[in-house]
């Protein structure tokens, strides 16, 4: 099993077009709740989540032991991450036809990525019982 | 004093030497074969890349004392089996895998000699499918497919591409690097999506065979993607359209070397017929034949009928320009594009006249304006219906946009005629 990160971005500035009606809202809320019911009953969901949008972000950074604050996102880009899931899958294969089915409830397009390690640091460092 | 006679550099065609030709096959198709067994044994691409050059070299000079063994891939696999179990044996945290491996490997016999033909099949078939996988770029799975499947070096694989070796070698590992990291997987799809799957290997071939056509250096690269949509229409009997692709890509083929009898291109209506290889023809025609009785038509045997239905003319105006409008219109019905559309436009001409397929192509004009072959056409339309001056300003701007020297060498030759022929007319 690897695990992948699905993420969907939404553009920094007002989207735009007309805004979705409350009844196109509810369809697709409709949507993502059966998706989520579908991941959690195969065991493909571990975390998911929607973000506030990048005027909500701050960047915290060290320079010689002082804490530096900035408002605003790190990466100025005109798309930025709006959420996500984190989703257990077999193979490439499984993971992007878990983000074609996303793409589908949100209407959006979905990168799909692989993590490289997951959970804590300390558990892929050899341990003392290792030698 | 005269500048010394400066020799042209030219790289020696790997292929001119039949003989020599046979071998390299033989050589590549051993590679391609023992390489896709091994990455499924060590589920790792630069592993298994490493055990077979190991055992290349053994083979070498054991196949130099003792004969070819009758099955050479087979050979291949059991010694870097055993060479990978060796080298683990000395590793602690080798055992594991030593399991997995298959620790009956080690034992004193003999290789086996046929037994590894079966999962060897299935195996290239997987290696196909991972290679071409949609999740990576177009020129990545080429650089695979070539790299591991075709079993040709990087430096052949760069000067194909025209570009640097060592941009080739980092190509190939971002690739590796993304099938490993990704998990792409290694089999051949399930039915609902093998036949878009399948779409994706077939273009990869075609566009290294395109790759290779009118073109006197690349040419190998033809040579290569035969190869390769022989060995898929044998490995998936079941799928007309590898079928359809092997037997496009030998009628093109065929008429290859009377489209490169000069230093430009010699179009299909000049060419010396006689000149084409009746031995491929008769292949592909063989296999067209199976494909109508089979009744299962696709894009890649439509475009082998049609041109099928020009090899089958021994003189241009013998064509059956009807049955190839005919295809097309079914092709159209398959890959409605401009291009498709084009090239009807371009058989409609010779069944109902240019100015019919002028207005054809004054149909898709928008569609396709930065395409030199467009202006191409129409500019040889309008030669045809006497328009001198707007066929020679639609030669150049086909001129402007063509990607290749032969290309450009092509409209230059068709220019100077119609400015030969305008300046001799009154007007």
């Amino acid at each position: 099993m690897t695990q992948y990160l699905l993420s969907t971005h939404r553009s920094a500035d007002a989207a735009p077009g007309t805004p979705p009606t409350p009844e196109q809202m509810q369809a697709m809320m409709t949507r993502i709740i059966d998706l989520e019911a579908e991941m959690d009953a195969t065991g493909t969901f571990v975390f998911g989540g929607a973000l506030h949008g990048v005027d909500a972000a701050t960047v915290v950074a060290t320079r010689d032991g002082d804490t530096v604050m900035t408002d605003g996102p790190f990466v100025e880009a005109k798309e930025h991450i709006a959420g996500f899931y984190i989703i257990n899958a077999a193979d490439l294969d499984e993971a992007l036809a878990w983000g074609a089915k996303t793409a589908a409830a949100t209407g959006g397009p979905i990168e799909v990525r692989p993590f490289a390690a997951t959970g804590k640091a300390a558990d892929h460092m050899p341990g003392p019982s290792d030698g | 004093m005269p500048p010394p006679e400066r020799q042209p550099i030219t790289c020696p065609d790997r292929r001119t030497a039949e003989p020599l030709r046979a071998v390299e096959d033989a050589f590549r198709e051993v590679y391609g074969q023992a390489l896709a067994t091994l990455i499924r044994v060590f589920g790792d691409i630069e592993r298994a890349e490493d055990a077979v050059q190991d055992a290349f070299l053994i083979a070498m000079d054991r196949w130099e004392r003792d004969g070819m063994p009758a099955n050479p891939a087979g050979w291949i696999i059991t010694t870097a089996r055993r060479r990978a179990i060796d080298v683990h044996r000395r590793e602690a945290r080798g055992r594991e895998l030593l399991y997995e491996m298959g620790a009956a490997a080690t034992t004193a016999t003999p290789p086996p000699e046929d037994d590894e033909e079966g999962p060897v099949r299935d195996d290239q078939l997987r290696l196909i499918f991972t290679c071409c996988h949609p999740a990576l770029r177009t020129e990545h799975q080429v650089a695979l497919t070539l790299r591991l499947l075709g079993g040709l070096e990087v430096d052949e694989i760069a000067r194909a591409f025209l570009v640097s070796e060592s941009a080739m070698a980092k190509r190939l590992v971002r690739a590796k690097y993304k099938i490993k990291a990704a998990k792409i997987p290694y089999r051949v799809p399930p039915a609902p999506d093998l036949p878009e799957r399948l779409r994706s290997v077939l273009s990869v071939l075609y566009l290294i065979y395109n790759a290779g056509a009118d073109d006197h250096e690349r040419g190998p690269l033809r040579h290569d993607a035969i190869r390769l949509a022989r060995a898929l229409a044998e490995l998936m009997p079941d799928e007309p359209e590898a079928e359809g692709l092997l037997a496009l890509l030998l009628l093109n083929e065929a008429r290859m070397p009377a489209r490169l009898a000069t230093d430009g291109i010699v179009l299909l209506r000049d060419q010396d017929r006689t000149s084409w290889n009746r031995t491929l023809i008769d292949e592909g025609h063989t296999i067209v034949r199976r494909c109508i009785r089979r009744d299962r038509p696709g894009p890649y045997q439509l475009q082998a009928a049609i041109q099928a239905v020009h090899c089958d003319a021994a003189r241009f105006v013998d064509t059956d320009w009807r049955q190839i409008v005919t295809l097309y219109d079914q092709l159209m019905t398959f890959a409605p594009t401009p291009v498709v559309a084009l090239n009807r436009a371009i058989a409609v001409g010779e069944v109902d006249g240019p100015g019919t397929a002028l207005d054809e192509l004054d149909a898709i004009a928008p569609d396709l304006d930065r395409y030199h072959l467009l202006h191409a056409t129409r500019g040889t339309m309008l030669r045809r219906l006497g328009r001198i001056d707007e066929a020679t300003d639609a030669y150049r701007r086909a001129f402007t946009l063509a990607p290749t020297t032969t290309d450009r060498q092509f409209l230059e030759g068709q220019i100077s005629e119609l400015l030969a022929a305008g300046a001799s007319e009154p007007r």
